[in-house]
């Protein structure tokens, strides 16, 4: 790897903007698993794990799965986002494998949004 | 020896046991011998898990999948679905019961809702350990601008500007530092950043490490061009092995793409960082003591002068900074010190992070404008104290700090307004207190730390944090006399003018704001031999109050020596022969019947 200029930050930035961003690049849904120690501490690392024997029974290759920090309610981890290709994101609290498992097959793999785990939709982070 | 490859684990609690257990496990067995599986799956009954409105319940190992609502029909199709083919049934799975309201948005929750989001920018956005992410959230575009458009002049009068001010709880001016640093010559000096997060309560800088940890070298990138200095150390503690690690891994990824190093992004300056790994002393957070500790030797503080912009790091010109205010560079360089300075108050400028924990509903992490009053960030923000119990006060600043009772609760979030009510900012542990805690035991608390905490060098903090400790221990203990009071007062005085560093000198502060605040529950103690919270457990009698008590029984059961004696519509009573003064009654007791 050679080393960056400021024009390759802008050129990272784009690609990986639009990766992540779901707009471009195949993918359709991401799930963000949150892993502080305040998630791992609560069961992330298993949540993580249910999803991910999940992601690998269903085959799917335009899922993303990703990990993050903490996003400052360590009370209710672990938590889950779920962003769905033109949706607005969805937030799970108190996760388990079970409700993980559940939230795949129902909300990612069939857009049905489990309300019932919801913490909330959209961000936090206004722009 | 048989190994099942497959457990069952039907809940035999006695709800599942009358919606049906019984009968639906000898189904479920029949059906299994009648599959022939018998040598390999196994049907265990286990103790009530919990969820009696969905039962019979069963948990399947090893999937770990739960079943709900079991029924003698449902078996052959368990047992030749999920048993024989691997299939579980899905219909049968576990569903939390439905919420009638539809989903808020994540502005509409107001613990999120009253935030503003500059230290914590990329909390939960990012993956922490993909560099890539950072970099498209505009990641070390700040940097690019300072080393190839700005001179280091430029960046500390953006930074004084700003009024940025330390994070780590001293507060000093960053710019300031920095331009100190810059005036000193030299061509070895250091940046070094301050992980270490002694205060009990807080996580403040482990959450910003731990998900953000490219924010941190940004910041130092930017400081070392502003003083000239070429290597970094980040002391964190070894306790964070999380946020240890992911801070590798973000300095191997900056250093691949020649975001540390030499030359970086072709401006001719260099610069490298390097994790040092702290024993997880409280002392070693001071400046002076933590320096000594990256040298390889005892952590132990030095008199201030010289101070470490002229002589810190192996006698160089250091810079020493917090994490959150490292955090807080990158957008002030971006978007102007003016934009900054714009947030919060006269003279606290900008946000600042919390660790909220304690007795409030949302323990964790948040992010306000400076001037945000305390009393929204623990009832709008927090959610207010649980268990319907009252507010007593909030700590804030640790060991070093103070609390701030109700009266006070409307004070800003401000340098100056806070230390007027007799607390400091501190680094952000936000500690709430119920009616439930005893301010004595509190004081008590944090001087046994600092005691614990003090390096021994100096003899106003070693031997005196240990006086006023043992005075609070006989306090608690119900041994007080009136005197002690004025003599743990005069003892703080001569503590705080005559320590060394900053851990003896703010040691008594939380014992001078309990006094100033809750002298009563002293002079409680002392005068009446009573704890007003019932938590010093020598002062509590231990004896039922006939006209309180409900007959409930909830103490006779929470008792773990039976020295509770109940019977059905009967007063409890307490053995004082065999109670041990665990308090485990008065905690449990819903009533305030026990005293
Ligand atoms: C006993 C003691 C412990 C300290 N612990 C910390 C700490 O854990 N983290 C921190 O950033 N500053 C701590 N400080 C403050 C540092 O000495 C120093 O002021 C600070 O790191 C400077 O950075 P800032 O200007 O960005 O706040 C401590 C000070 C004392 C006296």
């Amino acid at each position: 790897m050679t080393k960056l200029k400021l024009d390759d930050l802008k050129k990272i930035r784009d690609r990986v903007h639009n990766e992540t961003m779901l707009r471009e690049g195949g993918a359709t849904a991401k799930v963000t698993v949150h892993m502080g120690t305040c998630g791992i501490a609560s069961g992330a690392r298993q949540v993580m794990e249910a999803l991910m024997e999940e992601l690998t029974l269903a085959g799917r290759r335009d899922v993303t799965v990703t990990t993050s920090g903490c996003i400052g309610l360590c009370s209710e981890e672990p938590l889950v986002t779920v962003e769905i290709l033109g949706q607005e994101a969805i937030r799970y609290h108190f996760m388990d494998k079970n409700k993980m498992r559940q939230v795949f097959r129902r909300h990612v793999l069939e857009g049905e949004i489990q309300t019932d785990f919801a913490l909330g939709k959209g961000t936090e982070h206004k722009e | 020896m048989i190994r099942f490859r497959s457990h069952l684990l039907i809940c035999g609690g006695t709800g599942c046991h009358s919606s049906g257990a019984n009968e639906v496990k000898k189904a479920l067995e029949a059906e299994i011998r009648k599959a022939g599986l018998a040598e390999e799956v196994r049907v265990v009954e286990t103790g009530c898990n919990g969820y009696c409105a969905a039962g019979p319940v069963m948990v399947v190992y090893p999937e770990g999948i739960f079943y709900q609502k079991l029924t003698v029909a449902d078996m052959p199709q368990l047992v030749g679905e999920h048993l024989l083919k691997g299939r579980p049934v899905e219909r049968l799975f576990y569903r939390e019961p439905a919420k009638k309201e539809g989903i808020p948005g994540m502005l509409d929750i107001p613990f999120f809702a009253n935030q503003q989001l500059i230290a914590l920018r990329n909390k939960g956005l990012i993956d922490a350990e993909a560099i890539d992410e950072y970099i498209a959230r505009d990641g070390y575009q700040a940097a690019g601008k300072a080393l190839l458009e700005m001179t280091p002049a430029q960046i500390v009068d953006e930074m004084k500007k700003s009024g940025l001010r330390g994070r780590g709880g001293g507060g000093f001016p960053t710019g300031v530092k920095w331009s100190f640093c810059a005036a000193t010559p030299g061509d070895v000096k250091y940046v070094l950043c301050n992980a270490d997060e002694g205060d009990p309560g807080a996580f403040m800088d482990r959450s910003i490490l731990e998900a953000d940890p490219h924010s941190v070298l940004e910041g130092m990138i930017i400081a070392a061009r502003a003083i000239g200095a070429h290597q970094g150390y980040i002391y964190c503690r070894a306790e964070y092995p999380l946020a240890v690690r992911r801070l590798n891994i973000a300095i191997d990824q900056a250093r691949v793409y020649g975001l540390l190093g030499d030359d970086i992004l072709g401006s001719g300056f260099g610069f490298n960082v390097e994790v040092y790994q702290g024993a997880g002393a409280f002392v070693c957070g001071e400046e002076t003591a933590l320096m000594r500790s990256i040298e390889g030797q005892r952590g132990m503080p030095r008199p201030r002068p010289p101070f470490p912009a002229v002589a810190g790091l192996w006698g160089k010109p250091t810079v020493l900074n917090n994490v959150e205010t490292f955090a807080n560079v990158s957008p002030i360089i971006l978007k102007g010190g003016d934009w900054y300075a714009s947030i919060g108050t006269e003279t606290s400028k900008g946000t600042k992070v919390f660790a909220l924990t304690g007795a409030v509903h949302n323990i964790g992490l948040v992010e306000v404008p400076m001037g945000t009053p305390i009393r929204d960030i623990i009832y709008t923000i927090g959610g207010g104290i649980p268990n319907k119990k009252k507010f007593k006060a909030v700590q804030l600043g640790g060991p070093s700090g103070g609390c701030i009772p109700e009266e006070y609760l409307d004070t800003p979030c401000d340098y100056e307004a806070i230390i007027k009510a007799g607390a400091i900012m501190g680094s952000g542990g936000m500690i709430v207190m119920d009616e439930t805690t005893c301010m004595v035991d509190m004081a008590r608390f944090f001087m046994d730390f600092v005691q614990d905490e003090s390096c021994g060098k100096c003899t106003p903090c070693r031997e005196g944090t240990r006086r006023m400790l043992q005075i609070l221990e006989k306090i608690c203990h119900g041994h007080g006399v009136p005197e002690d009071l004025t003599l743990l007062e005069e003892l703080a005085g001569m503590i705080r003018e005559s320590a060394l560093c900053g851990l003896g000198q703010t040691g008594p502060n939380p014992v001078l704001s309990t006094l100033r605040y809750f002298r009563n529950e002293y002079e409680a103690h002392i005068i009446e031999k009573r704890c007003p919270a019932k938590r010093c457990a020598e002062l509590v009698k231990f004896v039922v109050n006939l006209e309180k008590c409900t007959k409930c029984g909830q103490c006779f059961r929470a008792c773990p020596v039976g020295a509770v004696s109940w019977e059905k519509k009967q007063p409890a009573r307490i053995d004082r022969a065999k109670c041990i003064k665990c308090l485990t009654c008065i905690s449990t007791c819903k009533f305030d019947a026990i005293d």
